[in-house]
């Protein structure tokens, strides 16, 4: 399969083209609908009651107060709610968080207990707080760390820890050695979309509108989860306020929502309130990592061993790959990595913008820079020292790699060659200025899907495609790649997608959403030409890229960034300020760069927002959470953010019939560290724990 | 209704009145959204902690969540459905749609709304938080970048839009048209 | 929320007096707080009485050259008033760093004086808490109080008050306003909060059923160049982990007066009487700044995690008045 005879020349294309998002104006009009904007007729609206308390058996649920409350259709708890089927489950296997309103065990605080039901929203809310729950409580344990008693090794789901060489005797042989220990918090999504969904029954169809990440899949695990067949369920997400991962799963909302629809028999709306998202919607799991690091004295790697503690909910099994990067960045002839699991009394945690990624290149580039600092050694440097020409891990050739070239160019546009090393040099009044990089990767791919293009009898064309557009701008750029594909002129495609009825397909997750689909559609474009010929229209063509997108040859197949930072820090305050924030990135073909640049900056700007500002808290007594809102739980808000700015090198994926790389999640890879590296650069002392928060940073005497 | 408990209100929103049978406890929000069909003010807290829900109450921004129905009653109120005119996106909005200042768009109604308010606010002088010299002596504070961010910081944005947003607003504001 | 009935008044005296004829009755302003509180059952309250077309909003001076800010003058009206602006300039800052912008567009200035913690405990009625069920007990002493009290608090309750307004007020000697059906009467911002002692749940010394109406600042406490910085998590929209306001009246390098109030500390606003005796008559240098944060300091009791306020308090004190003097030597 050539690319080329497939894609239009980058120069003439709509590939490669900064548009608008084909849905611009409804946005900015207010006329595009969210899940909970769609209008119903008969419209009933359910409240959740949740769990209190972090592990408890119900004792009782007293639902007499609710059920004769003004407008209450009634209360759905484990005594009354259907069956589910303990077989549903996502990408790791069953999953008992789906298993809602089953039985009387409470496994973490934020467990719905029940749902009440009532005409208005207003009504279902009072009456769900005049529901009374008793609990045997029982000891919980929600205190993380890497030493926990229960610390397991995770999952190998995502592959072999690395085992390379011998890194003991190579960190005995070298001449420094950085042996550190950096600690994440639990993170949360923060989509400012609150968790909708609204289902009823047509006939024999259960339909749903749902705020989530992938329509098709999730139809799936609810057909399963509810015993259903999967041409039973339709489900649509028309538009989605952000998901950032926590609405890839078949989520509660729609859980209870359907739940609702079943025993009343009308449209039911369960809309989770804020707080509700914090402790019903899966988080980043808080880690722990201890990065040990040897190396000559000219910079060379001798060893890299890095190993990763996460929380997880016994309820799901999941992996937070905290060391994927560590196999494939720098050349060393030792690595060794590890991962482990801690279950904890806690909200199964889930993949989050980044996952793995996102606290893993945290630890190993503030690791990196702490080395570079050891050796008296510009940071950019020791990265272009240790650039490996295969895998290091895995031996395989890289399909496209181009981090040298985003360290060089982004190195030369941020002024890097000007920077004196040592740290807290810098002064502007009473501020320490400083700046500091990372180097990151993310894994590219697709994954199956399948579109259908039909050439209309009036010269138009429509592309279906269970795609999802979370926000990273799905239906204009798949609009640009079938444009190119069937070689005409964008505005004669509409484009039709987020619903499941339209046929498997990956969700928006993975950095994978885009690329999968684009394979789709141009094969089905491919697929089309072949089959217009005299034919009379309409015509349509359908591919399913199942056997296609595992038959590539193996190989390393990463987009790769360097993220650069400069701070200003007010040690009498603790204060921290980031002034710029630049990201080169080499993601393949980039299919629009007005969207492309707003996903990376996005990611960026969430990656400052963890490195700053985010951690969910829990009390220590009670193991619940504590930060709950938007008012405790910070997220960067305008004034925090600097003027971002991001630049693509010229790259391409070999592996792609577009040439595409994923680029939703590694603008949040990196930023954290280059931020906290910043930090030490300005003051002298290290950041190992996020967020940076002022009470870390405050000097008692700071110089005047 | 004339139990203690609902009220009897007529909104008057985006130039037109509507008459409404609310509960008390309805907010402004709801009542736009699911009592008059106004969609476009947005849920995303419910307790005015982010933005998403900003509307124009007599021309000032406010959020609408924390507002109830029944104490909005008399004000003229302005959503994102009502900035267009005649179809025609003002150059605000445009400027959105022009400069990718948003992402997954949910909070975008909020962050227009709360621009067009925020400029009128500049234009009557009023400082901020972070001008330096809020004496009224001196000159009235220069939008720049700080100033629109600082003025803009009650609306949230997750997907990472603010230096599109910025830039819109500063455009817009540049081009000194339909703040109004 | 629970149901409630609704009134609207425009005079004083009906206000009042439909807040007398039921015990569950509640004024409502701008209803940031308020509703906000509703939402999540701290407040329950069985009618609202919407005083927001009283005559008591504006600006103007008084007879001996002061101000008055009436009760229901939004946030965003006082703040960029003219007179607030030039005279006592501090309380402009301390206003326009308080909330959001569409928050102060709606929150009055009676409103803001009676906004109610926001420690998480406080906020949840799942959760123990003295000050809103007396007896309950306080989980944040043990628990998460990163931004909780380090002074005059009691084992009963550690929580902070949120209003950087009061802070301001506080500094300037503000007084407040109120009328109750049996009369008027006024009561010095440094009585109005209450201390935590055994009883956190009784937040003010406001008779029961009395409205505020006004705010008044004397004359005497004017201060065009005082200033309100506040330190806080977030470069906007957060609560003050540490605030200031302060003013130096300085001549010939010596401090004459000083006003200094601290936010972010304890359950009300902090006068730091300590700091300001330490300062009278002497010399306006960094060195005496920091003797004078450390005297008013040392009566900090920080809990287990908040230590650092101590630090932070005695660092922003010294930065806050190096700036005043430096913009005296000017």
């Amino acid at each position: 399969m050539n690319p080329d005879t497939l894609v239009k020349d980058p120069a003439t294309g709509a590939v490669g083209t900064a548009r608008p998002r084909i849905e611009g104006r409804a946005k900015v009009t207010g006329t595009a609908d969210y899940a909970a904007d769609v209008s119903m007729p008969d419209l009933a609206f359910g409240s959740v009651v949740v769990s209190t308390v972090s592990r408890a058996r119900i004792h009782a649920i007293d639902t007499a107060a609710a059920e004769g409350s003004p407008g209450v259709l009634g209360v759905i708890d484990h005594g009354t709610a259907p069956r589910l089927n303990p077989e549903a489950g996502h990408f790791f296997g069953p999953d008992a968080a789906l298993l809602l309103l089953q039985d009387d065990v409470v496994p973490y605080a934020g467990w719905p207990l029940a749902l009440v039901v009532a005409e208005t929203p207003e009504q279902a809310q009072a009456a769900a707080e005049a529901v009374k729950v008793t609990y045997e409580e029982q000891p919980h344990d929600t205190e993380f760390s890497a030493d926990h008693a229960a610390a397991r090794p995770a999952s190998t789901i995502f592959g072999e820890n690395a085992d390379v060489g011998d890194v003991d005797v190579e960190l005995a042989a070298s001449t420094v050695v950085v042996d550190e220990r950096y600690r994440t918090p639990e993170e949360h999504c923060g989509a400012m979309e609150l968790h909708s969904a609204t289902a009823w029954w047509d006939g024999e169809r259960l339909q749903a509108v749902d705020s989530n990440q992938g329509p098709f899949t999730v139809a799936a695990v609810l057909a399963t989860l509810f015993s259903l067949s999967p041409e039973q369920v339709r489900i649509r997400a028309e538009h989605v306020g952000g998901g950032f991962g926590s609405k890839g799963q078949c989520g509660p909302q729609l859980i209870l929502a359907v739940m609702g629809t079943m025993r009343f028999g009308r449209p039911v709306r369960v809309t989770l309130a804020r707080n509700q998202v914090f402790v019903m919607t899966p988080p980043r799991p808080a880690t722990d990592q201890r990065v040990r690091l040897g190396a000559d004295a000219d910079g060379r790697l001798r060893a890299i061993h890095h190993e990763a503690a996460f929380s997880l909910s016994p309820l799901a099994e999941y992996v937070e790959n905290c060391t994927e990067i560590t196999k494939s960045l720098y050349a060393a002839p030792a690595i060794r990595t590890g991962l482990t699991a801690v279950p904890l009394d806690v909200l199964p945690t889930f993949a989050v913008r980044g996952p793995g990624m996102t606290p893993g290149s945290f630890a190993l580039e503030s690791a990196m820079d702490e080395l570079a600092e050891r050796l008296s050694m510009d940071p950019l440097e020791l990265r272009l020292r240790n650039e490996p020409s295969v895998g290091p891990v895995s031996g395989l050739p890289f399909s496209s790699r181009n981090l040298a070239a985003c360290l060089r160019e982004g190195a030369r546009r941020f002024g890097w060659a000007a920077r004196d090393h040592r740290p807290r040099l810098r002064h502007e009044g009473e501020l320490l200025l400083g700046t500091g990089l990372a180097a990151t990767n993310f894994s590219t791919g697709a994954l199956p899907s399948s579109a259908s293009i039909t050439a209309e009898a009036d010269g138009s064309f429509t592309v279906t495609v269970g795609a999802c557009d979370i926000g990273q701008g799905a239906r204009t750029a798949l609009t640009a790649v079938a444009a190119d594909a069937l070689v005409v002129a964008t505005e004669t495609i509409r484009i039709r997608i987020a619903d499941s009825d339209f046929g498997p397909a990956w969700g928006a997750s993975g950095s994978r959403g885009t690329t999968s689909w684009s394979w789709a559609i141009t094969e089905a474009a491919a697929k089309l030409r072949g089959e217009l010929d005299g034919e009379p229209l309409p015509v349509t063509a359908t591919v399913d890229t199942s056997d296609l997108v595992f038959n590539l040859p193996p190989m390393e197949r990463h987009a790769y960034s360097a993220i650069f930072a400069e701070v200003a820090v007010d040690p009498a305050t603790g204060e921290v300020r980031v002034r710029r924030l630049l990201g080169m990135f080499a993601a393949g073909r980039v299919i629009n760069p007005l969207m492309a640049r707003s996903q990376v900056i996005g990611g960026m700007i969430m990656g400052l927002s963890t490195a700053l500002h985010e951690e969910g808290v829990r009390d220590p007594v009670s193991g619940r959470h504590i930060n709950a809102d938007l008012a405790g739980y910070h997220i960067a808000a305008h004034a925090d953010v600097p003027d971002v700015e991001a630049d693509f090198v010229p790259d391409y994926e070999p592996g792609d019939p577009s040439g595409i790389k994923g680029v939703g999640e590694i603008g949040t890879v990196g930023t954290a560290a280059a931020i906290a590296n910043a930090v030490w650069h300005a003051t002298g002392t290290r950041q190992r724990d996020l967020p940076i928060r002022l009470d870390r940073v405050v000097e008692e005497k700071p110089p005047t | 209704m004339s139990d203690d408990t609902h009220s009897a209100i007529s909104l008057h929103v985006n130039g037109a009145p509507h008459s409404l049978s609310v509960d008390n406890r309805t907010t402004l929000l709801d009542a736009l959204r699911d009592g008059i069909g106004h969609t476009g003010p947005k849920k995303g807290c419910d307790h005015g902690q982010c933005g998403a829900c900003t509307v124009l109450l007599d021309g000032r921004r406010v959020v609408s969540c924390l507002t109830l129905a029944v104490a909005a009653e008399g004000a003229e109120i302005t959503t994102i459905e009502g900035l267009a005119e005649d179809g025609e996106l003002r150059p605000i909005q445009q400027a959105f749609v022009r400069l990718d200042g948003f992402q997954c768009g949910y909070c975008t109604p909020g962050q227009i709304c709360s621009a067009v308010g925020m400029l009128a606010e500049h234009a009557a002088g009023w400082p901020s938080a972070v001008t330096a010299d809020v004496s009224p002596d001196g000159p009235a504070p220069e939008l720049d970048a700080t100033e629109v961010r600082e003025r803009m910081s009650g609306n949230l944005c997750r997907c990472g839009a603010h230096p599109s947003i910025v830039r819109a607003v500063l455009e817009t504001a540049a081009r000194g048209e339909a703040a109004e | 929320m629970k149901a409630f009935a609704y009134r609207r008044t425009a005079d004083v005296r009906s206000a009042l007096t439909l807040l007398a004829e039921d015990d569950g009755a509640r004024y409502l302003a701008g209803g940031t707080n308020l509703v906000d509180l509703m939402k999540d059952g701290v407040e329950a309250p069985m009618r609202l009485v919407d005083v927001r077309s009283l005559p008591l909003d504006g600006v103007r001076e008084t007879s001996d050259g002061g101000l008055v800010i009436g009760a229901t003058t939004t946030n965003s009206d006082a703040a960029a008033h003219p007179e607030v602006r030039r005279r006592y300039p501090a309380l402009s800052q301390a206003v326009l760093a308080g909330a959001s912008g569409q928050l102060r567009n709606t929150a009055t200035v009676g409103g803001n004086l009676l906004q109610r913690t926001r420690c998480a405990y406080f906020a949840d009625p799942s959760q123990p808490c003295n000050k809103r069920d007396p007896g309950s007990g306080c989980p944040a002493i043990t628990g998460e109080h990163h931004n909780h009290a380090i002074l005059g608090w009691s084992r009963h309750c550690v929580a902070t008050g949120p209003s950087d307004m009061a802070v301001a007020l506080a500094a300037f000697d503000a007084v407040v306003q109120y009328e109750t059906l049996d009369g008027a009467g006024e009561i010095p911002l440094s009585d109005f909060y209450l201390a935590v002692g055994d009883s956190p749940e009784m937040e003010t010394a406001l008779p029961a059923g009395a409205l505020i109406t006004a705010v008044t600042l004397p004359a005497s406490a004017a201060s065009p160049r005082s200033r309100y910085r506040k330190v806080r998590e977030r470069a906007s929209y957060a609560f003050a982990n540490v605030s200031v306001a302060a003013d130096l009246d300085i001549a010939d390098g010596s401090v004459r007066g000083a006003r200094i109030a601290l936010g972010g500390v304890a359950s009300r606003p902090w006068r730091a009487q300590v700091a300001e005796e330490v300062l009278q008559g002497a010399p306006a240098a960094a060195d005496r700044f920091r003797a004078a944060a450390d005297a008013e300091l040392s009566a900090a009791e920080p809990l287990r995690d908040n230590r650092y306020k101590v630090t932070l308090a005695r660092n922003l004190i010294v930065a806050v008045l190096t700036e005043l003097a430096e913009g005296a030597r000017r």
